[in-house]
């Protein structure tokens, strides 16, 4: 019963909030806004035994990403963005495709058959906590698409500086 | 135990909301939002997958995923800041260059 009270809590406030994302006027109300959101979502992620992805929900999500959209928000200096019309012209168009799309997605999910189960029942994650685990199949089975998000993020690193620069020196 | 459609519904629900917004909103910095909601969305309903059928592999893919999100908001905010030095704005209606 508490275990579901939680559940509806998280989800009410994860729609509203994502809700109030897409409709504030203000960016960095949006901002804030979306903080809250991953809290939230972390949350969840601890309800799910997910400890690990939880705490790098927040150092990512809420350290690194949402302080990048801070800083370039800061950057641009949006004074117009107060009196500029919100949306798109077309923007009902917009809402009926998004509408359409979730309906679709919950009529699939009757027809949605579970696979077999996995060995990591909740007993071997509770033995041998969550972040081992995961770093045992993340460094054995999964090495080299590891591997490749390093090289990822490198190119992430060079492609923004590259955009970001104001000149190239020839 | 809560069933796992909850989940779902959640995920679906987050994703229609990051849709719509992506589709409707003219700001880019808000439109880069939705699509960080998006693939949130998605990580729920990985994760809960990932509960419910005993298996690790969810989390590994929700792991990349956040990795991805990082790099792809990395290149999209240079992006939005090569097009306000070369338009002033942050309205996708008004960098209209390509329009045949």
């Amino acid at each position: 019963m508490l275990a579901e009270g939680i559940f509806i809590y998280l989800a009410a406030a994860i729609t509203i909030l994502s809700v109030l994302v897409i409709t504030r006027k203000n960016p960095v109300h949006s901002v804030i806004t979306m903080l809250v959101l991953f809290f939230h979502i972390a949350a969840l992620y601890v309800t799910l035994n997910a400890e690990f992805l939880a705490a790098v929900q927040v150092i990512v999500y809420a350290g690194a990403i949402l302080v990048l959209f801070l800083f370039v928000i800061l950057l641009l200096n949006l004074k117009e963005e107060a009196v500029a019309r919100r949306y798109v012209g077309p923007w009902p168009l917009g809402l009926m495709a998004a509408v359409g799309l979730f309906l679709a997605i919950i009529v699939s999910l009757d027809s949605f058959v579970a696979g077999p189960k996995g060995a990591f029942t909740t007993e071997v994650i509770k033995a041998e906590t969550n972040t081992k685990a995961l770093g045992k199949i993340l460094f054995t089975e999964y090495l080299y698409p590891f591997e490749v998000v390093s090289i990822v993020l490198l190119v992430a690193i060079i492609g923004a500086i590259v955009l970001a620069k104001k000149r190239l020196r020839s | 135990m809560i069933p796992l459609h909850w989940y779902l519904w959640l995920s679906a629900v987050v994703f229609m909301v990051g849709v719509a917004g992506f589709l409707m909103r003219r700001n880019i910095i808000i439109m880069f939002m939705s699509i960080e909601l998006m693939l949130n969305a998605v990580n729920i309903s990985l994760v809960s997958f990932s509960r419910y059928l005993d298996d690790m592999r969810g989390q590994i893919l929700v792991f990349f995923i956040i990795a991805v999100a990082a790099a792809e908001a990395a290149i999209g905010l240079g992006i939005i800041i090569a097009l306000f030095r070369n338009k002033v704005t942050a309205h996708v209606d008004e960098a209209n260059e390509m329009k045949g």
